[in-house]
């Protein structure tokens, strides 16, 4: 799936196979964007873990990707969006080993350590925003 | 949902990951394996993840599940070939796949379970 060259494209995410597409978007826009291997590997895996949470806690959405540029480095940006119940206590959220559902509780807070820049939007009853981005070195 | 299939090689059986693994693969793959060993006897399974380009916690998680699995039927298991960007990001997400064998390729798992194999009374 080549990206195109201009502007962010989106992908659902209502299933488990959307988690591999989002994957593989991530990917394309990261070799497009020249990332090493390591990075690549990082960023992707980063949103994989974000992709599930969207679907598993926020009971699916949309990713959003994009090749961003700050006038010094290229780098990829992907942005995960649900309309559930928002995360209530984000500091808790973000504990490594804290989970409100099934997982290990390394989703949020492993996806952080992988990327540059995470920022995280959440309210509850409304929803949560998590935006990832890894700049090329 | 596309399913991983399992060899047998012997008192061995290999899975070989050659997909992008969704999670219904991957608990899939658990109760096939399962399955598989209880019918087969097996002592060994290797997993080989030379192919597999990203590992989350979720597909993490389902080695340290099999290899938890394959005990209770006495069986080892060891995971091969993992990439070494795998590895460092791995690392970097905080799991330690504690508790399950790594080698470097097929090769060597296959001769630690040959190994741990020995002296068995089969």
């Amino acid at each position: 799936m080549p990206p195109r060259s201009e502007g962010p494209e989106q992908v659902p995410i209502s299933g488990d196979d959307d988690v591999v597409r989002v994957r593989q978007l991530v990917r394309a826009y990261a070799q497009q964007t020249k990332l090493s291997l390591v990075d690549q590997t990082k960023l992707v895996t980063a949103a994989s873990e974000l992709a599930r949470n969207t679907l598993i806690y926020g009971g699916g959405g949309f990713a959003r990707v994009e090749e961003v540029n700050d006038g010094r480095r290229a780098g990829v940006r992907a942005s995960f969006h649900d309309e559930g119940p928002g995360i209530p206590d984000l500091t808790l959220a973000l504990a490594d080993g804290w989970s409100s559902g099934s997982g290990l509780g390394l989703g949020l807070s492993g996806a952080r350590r992988l990327v540059d820049q995470f920022d995280l939007d959440t309210e509850v009853g409304r929803g949560t925003v998590v935006t990832v981005t890894k700049w090329k070195r | 949902m596309e399913r991983v299939p399992i060899l047998k090689i012997g008192g061995v059986l290999l899975v070989s990951i050659q997909i992008d693994l969704q999670d219904q693969s991957v608990l899939a793959l658990q109760e096939d394996l399962a399955e598989k060993i209880s019918s087969t006897g097996a002592h060994g399974v290797v997993i080989d993840i030379s192919a597999v380009e990203i590992v989350d916690s979720f597909i993490g998680r389902m080695f340290a599940t099999i290899a938890s699995i394959s005990r209770l039927f006495d069986a080892d298991t060891v995971v091969v070939g993992m990439r070494p960007a795998v590895a460092i990001t791995l690392v970097e997400l905080g799991l330690t796949l504690g508790g399950v064998r790594t080698a470097l390729d097929l090769e060597r798992g296959m001769k630690i379970l040959g190994q741990l194999g020995r002296g068995r009374t089969t």
